[in-house]
């Protein structure tokens, strides 16, 4: 059995760790982490919550392929209610910090209550501790991570931690774990600052032991691997461009938000871009990419893996900047790149490594910078209130707000609150490129016109990774659709975020959709796994999960009118490219997404749709 | 023919296939802490670097054993440790000089690479080709081609 069986719950309140059997007739309906622990979550917690307050709760969970051969087999999701969106939060990370929660014997870990005072837990396999932080808060995630190894003296701890952003409450701070993987999205990392919880060590030496049939998981994944590897994305691409292999090619089809999505394409991308990341430099001769780095158990290894120009002027005589550490991602490249209208990649790699080093999300904090350039070139926020002149394309204005982000100095705690309340702070709510509160990714829905739909039904507020349409749009995965078009794109959106819901859920990486369909998920999920794990319950599953979080979201308080998008990508035409002249068609292909989903007009899933799905 | 596990390390991900491989093939679970080759990770210069047992023909693990639990296999020239010899007294992992033969609690006994029989599982997990199980004799001739086609290409030019 894949599944450990086991979770720790975790008292802060009480300072309390006691291990429950997991609830087995819900892992074989639930699978296992998104999907898993979101049936913990929404059965244990009142979906009026306030987020920051001790009656949140914070999941970290695994999935039953999380430490295993299965390729990518090392993910692990948090999910609590977010308090950038209201929404429910599941944000997904790599790195090899699940594995090791795995490896010791436990399928998740739930967070309950609020620590008096700063704690740090401690789980050495079968035994986990809470431990005084006061000595730890303050630091960054790379100090933290050494930190706790020598308090421990056990080289192997791995950690996830928050660095001084969750601690300070950014809105979307993240969770960090192995100095740069991040569970990046929606302010996970704030709620665990609000419980007073610095951080977790795992040493796991108990490893994953029986899944159902050996021989079988055996040769279910590797003919899923060599998939992978004969794959042009997956065996090519991705490993050696990273998802900047995206960069031009977006920027092509003139689907590049820029400037706060006045424009969609950038003049700068090809400074940004992955080819960029491989050239040498003018000043040192060296590329700004070093390596690539693969996650626990993957084969596909598309992490980036960057050095600064040490004479770059974010750096000089800065030498804890100087080593090599986690690189531009695409969605990073954009949101802090072409987002603020800023070409200047060494600045775009040190905001992303501060990004890291104290735990936020670059795509929040990049987007938001967005909408604070535009309020300066309108005159509403002025040099005086920000610290910096902040026109467009101020690579010293992006790399300063970093810094008071991640410290809390100056003008950052505004930036931290995200777009949504910035912009409404200064009278312009309209400027706020999110949906449910949450910042939009690096796709222009005028130019990928599934993406706008993708982005305004996802259940944790504006994102890519609920329904990545951009592979059939754009890549043509699994099947080549017009992104301009509208037309039979509900069943699309709706076909990837069931999809993704299971990847989600198995412990598996959503890159590796970009090979595998969930036909090549079944059979390694069927040799790990007691119950029925077919393709049709799959489908069946993935639709489950993504109902139950619509559910609680409704419950929250979201209605039909959330379902949005920001007035600029339904009213303002994109200026160039291929999608000159259209607008975001939301209106076109909502109505039918609801009535694919079998959910009213409200947006609620019927009875008949609930009954369907044994919710 | 002999052959020996090679690494490149320059072509390691640090995935950790080959740990998981290692510990599946000698215990049946997915468990890198049982895993007798290991990947380090140099953060500083985003190296990572397999490394395991490299066999020595004069070893020291072997000389040092009180018992003699360790032999080598002559068909695959591994030092191979006899569990039913072994008596945990742990001199073998003090006179190794590179550290690739470890206790382990759980059995009392020690352990270290035995190459599988002559299959290694890191090898056949390797998905980069890091870990190749290659002639013995001849682990360098990936090297010496890559500088021979320099010279190839240095040739070439001055036949232009």
């Amino acid at each position: 059995m894949a599944w450990q069986r086991k979770i720790l719950r975790v008292d802060l309140t009480a300072g309390t760790c006691t291990s429950e059997p997991l609830n087995m007739e819900w892992a074989k309906i639930y699978l296992g982490q998104r999907g898993l622990a979101t049936k913990y979550f929404v059965e244990e917690v009142a979906p009026s919550v306030e987020p920051m307050s001790p009656a949140n709760k914070l999941i970290f969970a695994t999935g039953p392929l999380t430490g295993t051969m299965a390729s990518t087999g090392g993910r692990y999701s948090v999910i609590t209610k977010g308090p950038l969106t209201g929404a429910i939060a599941c944000s997904n990370s790599g790195g090899y910090w699940g594995a090791e929660l795995k490896m010791a014997g436990w399928d998740m870990v739930i967070f309950e209550g609020r620590a008096a005072s700063p704690v740090y837990l401690h789980i050495e396999n079968d035994t986990a501790t809470l431990h005084d932080a006061s000595a730890l808060w303050g630091k960054t995630t790379w100090d933290v991570e050494p930190a706790l190894r020598k308090i421990h003296q056990d080289s192997q701890l791995k950690i996830s931690s928050i660095g001084r952003a969750g601690e300070n409450g950014v809105l979307y701070a993240a969770v960090i774990n192995d100095l740069h993987r991040a569970a990046g999205r929606s302010g996970v990392g704030a709620v665990m600052g609000s419980k007073n919880l610095k951080a977790i060590a795992v040493r796991g030496t108990k490893g994953v032991a029986g899944v159902k049939d050996p021989k079988a998981f055996m040769k279910a994944t590797q003919a899923a691997k060599a998939v992978l590897a004969g794959n042009a994305v997956t065996g090519e691409g991705l490993p050696k461009f990273g998802t900047q292999v995206l960069m031009n090619v977006i920027n092509e089809v003139g689907a590049m938000p820029t400037r706060n999505f006045r424009d969609v394409q950038f003049e700068g991308a090809k400074d940004i871009s992955a080819e960029a990341m491989h050239a040498p430099r003018e000043s040192d001769g060296k590329a700004n990419l070093v390596t690539n780095q693969a996650c626990f158990g993957c084969t596909i290894a598309c992490g980036r893996i960057s050095k600064l120009d040490q004479t770059h002027y974010t750096v000089v005589n800065k030498p804890e900047y100087w080593g090599a550490s986690g690189g531009l991602e695409y969605e990073a490249a954009w949101a802090l790149g072409s987002a603020n209208g800023v070409n200047d990649l060494e600045a775009l790699t040190y905001a992303n490594f501060v990004c890291n080093e104290d735990g936020f999300d670059p795509i929040s904090f990049g987007a938001t910078v967005g909408a604070v350039m535009e309020l300066y070139q309108m005159g509403v926020l002025t040099k005086e209130q920000l610290g910096i002149e902040a026109p467009f394309g101020s690579a010293k204005a992006l790399t300063y707000f970093a810094e008071c982000t991640a410290k809390g100095e100056g003008f950052g705690p505004e930036i931290g609150l995200g777009s949504k309340r910035l912009t409404a702070k200064y009278g312009h709510p309209d400027l706020s490129m999110t949906v449910k509160g949450q910042e939009f990714p690096a796709y222009d829905p005028r130019g990928i016109q599934g993406m706008g739909l993708a982005y305004a039904t996802s259940n944790r507020g504006a994102c890519h990774l609920r329904g990545y349409t951009v592979a059939s749009e754009v890549l043509g995965i699994p099947i080549k659709t017009d992104p301009l078009e509208t037309e039979g794109k509900a069943g699309l959106v709706k076909a990837f975020q069931d999809a993704t819901a299971v990847f989600d859920s198995a412990g598996i990486c959503v890159f590796t959709s970009f090979a595998w369909t969930l036909a090549d998920v079944a059979p390694q999920l069927d040799a790990a796994c007691e119950g029925d794990w077919s393709l049709d319950n799959l489908n069946m599953v993935g639709e489950r999960i993504w109902n139950m979080e619509r559910q609680f979201n409704n419950a929250a308080g979201f209605t039909a009118k959330d379902d949005n998008l920001p007035k600029r990508l339904l009213t303002e035409a994109a200026k160039t490219g291929p999608a000159k002249g259209l607008v975001a068609g939301l209106d076109k292909m909502l109505p039918e997404y609801y009535a694919e989903r079998g959910w009213d007009t409200e947006g609620r899933p019927t009875a008949a749709t609930v009954e369907r799905l044994g919710l | 023919m002999m052959k020996s596990l090679h690494i490149e390390a320059a072509k390691c991900t640090g995935c950790l296939q080959c740990e998981m491989a290692c510990s599946f093939e000698n215990y049946g679970t997915f468990n890198p802490a049982k895993s007798r080759i290991k990947v380090f990770e140099f953060h500083e210069t985003g190296t990572k670097v397999p490394y395991t047992c490299t066999q020595c023909s004069e070893a020291w693990c072997l000389k040092a054993c009180p018992v003699d639990a360790i032999t080598k296999d002559k068909s695959t020239g591994a030092m191979m440790v006899n569990e039913a010899t072994c008596v945990g007294c742990k001199v073998c992992t003090i006179a190794c000089p590179f550290g690739t033969i470890n206790y382990v609690a759980d059995t009392g006994k020690v352990q270290k690479c035995d190459l599988c029989e002559g299959s290694p599982a890191c090898a056949d997990a390797c998905p980069t080709g890091a870990i190749t199980f290659i002639d013995a004799d001849s682990t360098g001739i990936d090297r010496m081609r890559a500088w021979a086609a320099k010279l190839e290409n240095q040739t070439a030019g001055h036949a232009d």
